[in-house]
């Protein structure tokens, strides 16, 4: 119960870290990271509701199922996403707004 | 100084606000989860009982494949679509100049790459006992797709394209010709015959296997590949076009 | 005894999953941010074995740490040359 408990709520301190990066960051990839972190905190929710210790029963396994098939579509989405941002970006004559407000350091240190 | 955490940094009155919204709202999740009740209502003994005619012995690839089989399917269908929104927003991205390979890291691949493929080709069959199955073997598959693109080999850029294509709707394809092989055989769309759920399970498996691999790869290399629209040798008529920029 | 050992080790490790969230959502350096979560998928797979989910862990290691990373680090390549100007031609601008 207490590890149910313990891994919920990490999982929800991790959503609501990315839900607010989301929303004051504005770099894409910041976002896109934000986003994957946010699903992992669901997926930790989801998979610790149905955890049961060892010993005391097998486990459900249709969240875990569930959970699977959100991992591979988190993967496909965030690689969809990542081209959209690579072509808004070699489409858009500027650079990417809200770049210098948020304080990102210059395109040399990035790499 | 790099450790700047969301708080270390200045937020203006605005951002505050949404920070005490987010919290506020964490707050409250938190105490939804915290009065959950313990003892839930769970499936386990449903999928339990329900074992033996599904033809595999792992209950997680029972539920993926057999009971639920319909959300697999339309997952499989989902990486489609991300591999064909990618290929009709931009090509593959390689670089114009194409270097040396370092005879380490070529040594590296020629090693891992086969034992990469043998590894994801035994997950997949252990799939129906163990843990593992058609995503974990198509992950690792992918990987060795990713570690042959990271090198740069430069068979991969003048890779034939029909073939490729085939194997990305291999998984779709005979998905979608099982469950409508059971709907005329058994009268249920993916509702296999008795007896016969282990073998089309893993048929399927490995098809999806496969392309979720090559999905993956794919997705990694960023865009359609770029002979395609220039037609013969694409290394030739990249460098003109380089040069026209 | 050992009921005791597995909540510590949950609590070190859920810390440090917090943690490696925290800086990399907060980092300045998009490159370190990346680096840092392939780790943090990385203690997800153990999170996952620990929740007795091993068909996640595998998954996990494989996509949310193995591919997921790569992905990032190419779109962080390309940005950065598109940022440097070398714009690269495409089929459909040319005509």
């Amino acid at each position: 119960m207490i590890t149910t408990l313990i891994y919920s709520l990490t999982g929800l301190i991790l959503f609501g870290m990315g839900f607010f990066t989301l929303i004051i960051h504005s770099h894409p990839l910041r976002k896109i990271l934000a986003v994957n972190v946010m699903s992992t905190g669901v997926f930790l929710i989801l998979v610790a509701t149905a955890y049961i210790p060892l010993g005391e029963g097998e486990i459900d396994p249709v969240p875990h199922a569930m959970v699977l098939t959100g991992i591979v579509v988190s993967v496909s989405v965030t690689a969809l996403a990542l081209i959209l941002a690579c072509r808004i970006q070699e489409t858009s004559n500027s650079s990417l707004p809200g770049k210098r407000q948020q304080g990102e350091v210059p395109e040399e240190s990035i790499r | 100084m790099s450790r700047t955490g969301k708080d270390h940094k200045q937020l203006d009155g605005f951002q505050r606000m949404l920070l005490l919204l987010v919290i506020c709202m964490v707050m409250l999740l938190g105490y939804i989860i915290w009065s959950t009740p313990g003892n839930k209502p769970v499936l386990t003994d449903a999928v339990a009982q329900m074992q033996e005619q599904s033809g595999v012995e792992s209950p997680v690839t029972a539920v993926l494949l057999n009971f639920r089989g319909y959300d697999t399917l339309l997952e499989v269908m989902v990486l489609l679509l991300a591999v064909i929104g990618t290929w009709s927003l931009t090509e593959a991205f390689f670089p114009e100049q194409v270097s040396e390979i370092s005879p380490v890291q070529m040594g590296v691949v020629r090693l891992l790459a086969p034992v990469m493929c043998l590894v994801a080709a035994y997950l997949v069959w252990q799939g129906s006992h163990l843990a593992g199955g058609a995503f974990q073997g198509g992950a690792i598959f992918g990987a060795a797709g990713v570690l042959m693109l990271v090198t740069e080999l430069p068979g991969l850029r003048t890779i034939p394209v029909p073939p490729l294509r085939l194997g990305l709707v291999l998984g779709p394809l005979l998905f979608t010709g099982i469950a409508l092989f059971c709907l005329f055989i058994t009268g249920d769309l993916l509702g296999y015959p008795e007896g016969a759920g282990g073998w089309l399970i893993l048929l399927i498996e490995t098809g999806c296997a496969v392309s979720i691999g090559l999905t993956l790869a794919s997705l990694f290399a960023g865009g359609r590949p770029d002979n395609e629209f220039q037609g013969k040798n694409s290394p030739v008529s990249r460098t003109v076009s380089g040069d026209r920029s | 005894m050992s009921y005791f050992i597995f909540t510590i080790f949950d609590i070190v490790l859920v810390l440090s999953m917090v943690w490696i969230a925290w800086h990399l959502l907060g980092t300045e350096d998009i490159f370190k941010a990346v680096v840092l979560f392939i780790s943090f998928g990385l203690l997800m797979a153990l999170a996952w074995v620990r929740m007795r989910a091993p068909d996640v862990a595998l998954a996990e290691a494989a996509l949310g740490a193995g591919l997921t990373g790569p992905l990032f680090l190419s779109a962080l390549r390309r940005m950065n040359r598109t940022r440097k100007g070398e714009r690269r031609l495409d089929s459909d601008e040319t005509r």
